[in-house]
């Protein structure tokens, strides 16, 4: 039935609701093609990204090891105090444990896991079950006859707080922090901080990096931004010529061109400004690092800035210098400003990518230039301890999203601009 | 080159040439005198070099050849800050990171202005286009219209003496535009301030001008007041381009004390003044404004009358628009006014049409 309208235009409340139901039948076609439009994306991004990130979440506290793997021990230290060496019981739940963890090759799986609190423990554990003959009641004296180690109060205390399903030990070993058997937070010992130190430098030599780029960036964007399409469009290929050869290219060409007897050396000494004695070390260290990423990282600024510099009609700084501005004011005061979006964009795509950066550094960083994700790979890949990487990732996350938040309360979102 | 009568002219072009490509002239020998105080439009269509003239002028483009004199000084090489000059431009060009205020106060800034007399003259020239409670809007939050005024205070706001405007109503509506026109006419009366005024809507033109130049093609094709313009144009394109225009082609038969008589292809002998052809045997064009030719004229009122037949008859309210075939041209423009006593003309109706020596001018071809 169609919706009357009285004299005076206005809809009665139970019209208005029809007349809501009408409208939104007739838009329900538009949005059923619109998430069948984004489903596959939606899909995909679930898939591989959100998924993910929710798994390393869960990961970065998840501590299924020792209490999946070593189930009784786990049980009976429950309700132990913690004041003397446990009694028999414990000792025979811990004795069955090893052997029935031997026996279905689970119980490396722990002792990984407890190596991890203090070295040593997987010797320890992996030692016994290998001496699984010798264990016989009574337990207490027959383990602490294997392993010494047994008798001290300190190992069961470990395993006591190892125990649990879910654990901060990951976050405090991220966080450069050691925590004692009876479960006091401290400062690491100087020499076995790393990973605060690696953030800090991530974050300050990416800020280094950003502003490189927008340094090298703006005035290449300028030019292209003022030059005629079709030389435009040949610059911008150049520009753009980094993105079409392989990182690792790329990479090994900065290294041929940087290190100590590479083609800038040489020139160098050949004209004569350093001696051959003093070449310098540009390579496997933080200039080798800034210098690689600064260039990878350069099209990312000068996209959004040239795309944003096109917007910017010339007229703006011709009124400018009309109204009196020197070619420098009605640069800086007109223009400029009018680009901040770009370099907003530029900005944070540049900072984003580069504290996530981990192939770069890694091969031209040496050890003064490498970053957090290097660390981070080094957790997944070679210690294998993903509890770690998976804390350290969280807090690479969250300092990325906290970044984010500071930027966009200070210059404000709505001033991000691709264009 | 400082010509002695160059005194007289506060901007003067002198012989001034423009070319971008090397190849084309974009601007031909260019002179103009233009007298302190005048608003002169320069009035073509695209392309014609109007708007490279007025660049030329404001310091953003350099003449290829010639001088540029401002107050008797040649500003060739003076650069565009340093000249004085105020300029609207097309799209408004309003800054659109600073407010109204802000935007008015920055060329009193760059003159290193204190604050409170750049307080003062902003607020002066905010109320002078009536918007004085718009300081601390930015402009997009503006209508064009209020963005148009803006524009116009922020380029008296510094008191130049010489202002450029370049097509600055071309983004507004009809009526908004024709308010306007008004509005800046009054500003350059009461403020007495030299205008160069850029523009292709000769309605434009022929409202606010002292002068009017009208370009074509790199050169100015007549300078002149706008009824002279509109009454007395000098060549085919200006009676073609300004107005309504009904042109008849022939050849120049017989010459003598001003007055021509031209056959025209068709045929007929038409008697018209001599504005501007080459001498008896040689084609001219003849321009006749619609509203100066009378249909059924009185005996002896015309000194042409030939027949015509309607062929579209257009209700137009104020007059009436008739397309006639006449001397064989078949889009040929009569307009009737609207008056109580015209009997209505039907489409397919022939009478005599017929119009004076002195509204009927032979151009050239």
């Amino acid at each position: 039935m169609a919706i009357t309208v009285d004299s005076t235009g206005d809809l009665s409340p139970e019209e208005q609701k029809r007349l809501k139901g009408d409208l939104s039948r007739s838009l329900r076609q538009k949005k059923i093609r619109a998430i069948l439009l984004v489903a596959p994306l939606v899909a995909f991004i679930l898939v591989t990204f959100i998924f993910p990130i929710g798994n390393m979440l869960v990961r970065s506290v998840d501590n299924p090891q020792v209490h999946t793997y070593m189930p009784n021990v786990t049980e009976a230290l429950k309700s132990w105090d913690g004041q003397e060496l446990p009694d028999e019981t414990i000792y025979a739940a811990l004795a069955k444990d090893l052997i029935e963890g031997r026996k279905a090759k689970t119980i490396g799986k722990a002792a990984t896991r407890l190596n991890y609190e203090k070295s040593g423990m997987r010797s320890l554990i992996t030692g016994t079950a290998r001496k699984h003959k010798k264990i016989v009641a009574p337990y207490k004296e027959s383990l602490i006859g294997i392993k010494k180690k047994w008798g001290d109060i300190d190992t069961w205390k470990i395993i006591k707080k190892t125990g649990s399903p879910v654990t901060g030990s990951f976050f405090i070993n991220a966080f450069d922090m050691v925590e004692s058997p009876d479960g006091e937070i401290s400062f690491a010992p100087e020499k076995q901080q790393i990973y605060l130190k690696l953030f800090w430098r991530t974050v300050w030599m990416s800020l280094l990096i950003t502003f490189m780029t927008v340094l090298l960036g703006y005035p290449v964007s300028f030019l292209l931004a003022s030059l005629p399409m079709k030389t435009a469009n040949i610059l911008m290929i150049l520009v753009l010529l980094p993105f079409w050869t392989s990182l690792l290219v790329r990479t090994s060409s900065w290294i041929a061109l940087l290190q100590t007897e590479g083609i800038l050396n040489d020139l160098l000494v050949w004209l004569g400004v350093i001696s051959n004695e003093a070449r310098v070390q540009m390579i496997y260290n933080a200039i080798g690092t800034v210098v690689a990423m600064t260039h990878i990282l350069l099209p990312f600024m000068i996209l959004p800035l040239y795309s944003v510099m096109k917007t910017v009609p010339p007229s703006y700084v011709r009124a400018a210098r009309s109204l009196g501005a020197t070619n420098w004011t009605a640069f800086w005061r007109v223009y400029v400003p009018q680009t901040v979006p770009g370099v907003s964009a530029g900005a944070i795509l540049v900072f984003i990518l580069s504290i996530g950066y981990y192939i770069t550094p890694a091969l031209v960083g040496g050890e003064s230039g490498r970053f957090i994700g290097n660390m981070i790979a080094y957790h997944m890949q070679k210690s294998l301890n993903w509890g770690l990487a998976a804390a350290l990732g969280v807090m690479l996350l969250v300092m990325v999203l906290a970044i984010f938040a500071l930027y966009s309360r200070v210059v404000g979102d709505n001033k991000v601009k691709l264009g | 080159m400082a010509n002695p009568a160059s005194s007289e002219a506060y901007v003067r072009f002198d012989g001034v040439q423009k070319s971008y490509d090397g190849v084309n002239l974009v601007v031909k020998d260019l002179n103009v005198d233009i007298p302190r105080g005048e608003f002169l439009t320069m009035l073509g269509p695209s392309g014609s070099g109007k708007t490279t003239s007025l660049m030329m002028l404001a310091g953003f483009e350099t003449a290829t050849h010639g001088d540029i004199f401002l107050n008797g000084r040649s500003i060739n090489n003076v650069a565009p800050h340093k000249r004085g000059i105020g300029m609207v431009f097309q799209n408004y060009a309003l800054f659109p990171h600073m407010t109204v205020a802000e935007n008015l106060a920055f060329p009193l800034q760059v003159r290193k202005m204190g604050k409170a007399e750049v307080e003062e003259k902003v607020q002066r020239a905010l109320d002078m286009v009536e918007l004085g409670e718009f300081g601390n809007r930015r402009p997009a939050q503006l209508s064009g219209g209020q963005q148009q005024r803006v524009a116009v205070a922020r380029a008296l706001v510094f008191e130049p003496d010489l202002v450029l405007m370049d097509e600055p109503l071309g983004a507004l509506d009809k009526n908004l535009r024709e308010q306007m026109q008004y509005e800046i006419k009054h500003i350059h009366d009461r403020l007495g301030v030299t205008v160069v005024y850029v523009t292709h809507d000769q309605s434009e033109a022929l409202t606010m001008s002292n002068r009017i130049a009208v370009f074509e093609d790199g050169r100015i094709q007549q300078l002149a007041p706008p009824t002279e313009l509109y009454e007395k144009p000098e060549n085919a394109f200006v009676a073609q381009f300004i107005g309504e225009n009904n042109k008849l082609s022939g050849k120049v038969d017989a010459l003598a004390d001003g007055i021509c008589e031209v056959v025209l292809d068709s045929g007929e002998r038409v008697k018209a003044l001599d504005i501007n052809t080459d001498g008896a045997g040689t084609a001219t064009t003849l321009s006749l404004r619609p509203e100066r030719v009378f249909l059924n004229p009185a005996e002896g009122q015309c000194q042409n009358v030939f027949s015509g037949k309607a062929e579209e008859v257009i209700y137009l309210g104020d007059h009436i628009r008739v397309r006639m075939n006449v001397c064989g041209h078949d889009d040929f423009i009569v307009k009737v006014p609207n008056s109580s006593d015209k009997k209505g003309l039907a489409e397919g109706d022939t009478i005599p049409v017929g119009w004076s020596i002195d509204d009927c001018r032979a151009l050239d071809a």
